[in-house]
């Protein structure tokens, strides 16, 4: 084997912050992994698609038969229920995509990975921002490869250019549901408590929410039931994405979208932070 | 802030640095110096607190009582400054398995701000130099422990840091494989000046010319160079300068 003497002799670079264009090449470096390991997984991906593709075709048609949506906005006619639940299941994407990113990051930190991104020279915020985006993009690249599915199954917006008003709100949601996994990630100490997160978490945010059935409804059959689901910001990510597929915008669900992606996003930097984080309480990160 | 001087400044610099867990204290008041282009040997038992003490130097953990200082840089208040001058090799494996050789040097590389063309260049002459060339395409999954480790030492020299540290870098390798890893490393603190902070608990990792220190139960209970620490201890080698010094035995119990 050759000496490694050989390897750093190379040269040693100066040694002076970081430009703008570095910050850029770590955000790109962080994204394209995510992207790599992502479509290395093809299990993965495929079970992305399956679980939406599963809900359009067997569960949405067995119920297009006896249910019908009436006129709410942003439809401007009877819709039939697997076109209402289509925003639902681009957000149920997202959501289940998030609780990935979140288990990757305890997946990682089990067996060490989590350490190359930590002990980068890139501030700690920066590094979990550009961690964050890398998901969302993630979970985009999988709500259009649905949306090309769902085409052909005859689900479209009213228009092509729905297509492109939804990209905000699908980056926007996506970035929310993935702090909040981030957030999880810190609390979760073991892999094997990732089902706690399934069974507490996921399912309750999924079903309690706008993504499917009208909350008019729900209200009328039971108003408690109904509450939770406004109390939900899932319910807010399903409706921003609802409205922007119609080139719409809601604008309760794009605040209550934004603040909680802020106050996510500040819980999982203050959890990740070293020195006031619940890492070092629970001696996560170096484990 | 100091200045940034690679002739006068040492290292590393740990001065007073205790650790807990919760009530447990797991580094007590620990203080020493790497020397540029100095080989340091930390040689504990497994819990003496090594890894502790490297979690504390990497900023995995916050240091919450004394100083730690990377060629000037404080750990704690200028994190950025301190790290990029620091490449590290972790006792359990960080590579990316689903990515090939190639993918997790670009991407190591991307988190020092080194774009793809440059980070592709080094990783080539990195690759070719550490006779890993012809694998750069492999899926780090295929890859023995030897070779992920040679990987990851290659790694932690693709941002060109001026202080290694290694975590009980030959664990689970081979004699082979050991004694080739402990050779580069110190030709890289020969050839190049790079200090080194090598963590172990195998005494024949160690040389005579290497500074040596004995963390025992979280504190420091000897340091030196090797040769003087066997003079002050009256001991004919490290392993009976470890019992004296300690009470303990580096192999009792591990079957070496």
């Amino acid at each position: 084997m050759t000496s490694l003497a050989s390897i750093v002799s190379i040269g040693r670079a100066p040694r002076k912050g970081f430009t703008l264009t570095q910050y850029a090449i770590c955000l790109q470096g962080i994204v394209w992994r995510e992207a790599l390991r992502f479509l290395h997984q093809r299990g993965r991906f495929v079970s992305a698609l399956v679980r939406p593709l599963v809900w359009l075709f067997i569960f949405a048609s067995g119920f297009r038969a006896v249910l019908g949506v009436s006129i709410i906005p942003p439809y401007e006619t009877y819709i039939t229920y697997d076109v209402f639940i289509t925003p639902g299941l681009m957000a149920m994407i997202q959501l289940f995509n998030g609780m990935q990113s979140s288990l990757s990051m305890v997946y990682d930190r089990e067996t060490g990975n989590m350490r190359t991104l930590l002990v980068s020279p890139f501030p700690r915020w920066y590094l979990l921002t550009c961690k964050l985006l890398a998901g969302a993009a993630v979970g985009v690249l999988q709500v259009y490869t649905y949306l090309v599915i769902a085409y052909f199954w005859g689900i479209s917006p009213t228009s092509p250019w729905g297509y492109v008003t939804v990209l905000p709100a699908l980056v926007l949601s996506g970035l929310m549901l993935g702090a909040l996994g981030m957030v999880l990630s810190s609390l979760i100490r073991q892999l094997e408590n990732f089902a706690g997160v399934m069974n507490f978490i996921i399912f309750p945010m999924f079903f309690a929410s706008s993504a499917l059935y009208p909350l008019w409804q729900v209200q009328e059959k039971s108003p408690w039931l109904a509450t939770i689901c406004w109390l939900n910001p899932f319910t807010y990510a399903v409706e921003l994405v609802r409205f922007a597929f119609y080139q719409q915008v809601d604008l309760l669900s794009l605040a209550v979208v934004s603040g909680c992606m802020i106050v996510f996003l500040a819980g999982a930097i203050l959890a990740y932070d070293p020195a006031r984080g619940m890492l070092i309480r629970r001696g996560g990160a170096a484990e | 802030m100091r200045e940034h001087d690679t002739v006068r400044t040492a290292a590393l610099e740990v001065v007073g640095v205790s650790h807990f867990y919760g009530k447990r204290k797991a580094l007590d008041n620990v203080s020493f110096i790497v020397e540029p282009g100095s080989f340091t040997v930390l040689l504990g038992l497994n819990g003496a607190g090594k890894s502790t003490l490297f979690s504390l130097i990497t900023r995995l953990y916050a240091t919450r009582s004394g100083t730690i200082r990377i060629f000037g840089f404080d750990v704690s208040r200028q994190s950025g400054e301190a790290l990029r001058r620091l490449g590290v090799v972790f006792q359990p494996r960080t590579l990316d398995l689903e990515l090939t050789i190639m993918q997790n040097l670009i991407y190591h590389a991307a988190l020092h701000g080194i774009g793809p063309q440059e980070a592709k260049r080094r990783a080539r002459a990195v690759l070719a130099r550490a006779g890993l060339a012809e694998r750069a395409s492999e899926r780090v999954r295929n890859l023995s422990g030897g070779y992920i480790r040679r990987v990851e030492i290659a790694r932690a020299f693709l941002h060109r840091p001026e202080l290694l540290l290694l975590d009980e870098a030959t664990v689970g390798l081979d004699v082979k494989a050991r004694a080739d890893i402990i050779a580069q490393v110190r030709g890289l603190v020969a050839s190049e000046g790079i200090g080194v902070l090598w963590t172990t608990h195998l005494i024949d990792e160690i040389a005579k010319t290497d500074s040596v220190v004995i963390l025992h139960e979280g504190k420091i209970r000897e340091k030196g160079l090797a040769t003087e620490i066997l003079a002050r201890s009256s001991a004919p080698d490290m392993r009976t300068a470890f019992v004296k010094v300690t009470g303990a035995d580096l192999y009792e119990g591990n079957g070496q």
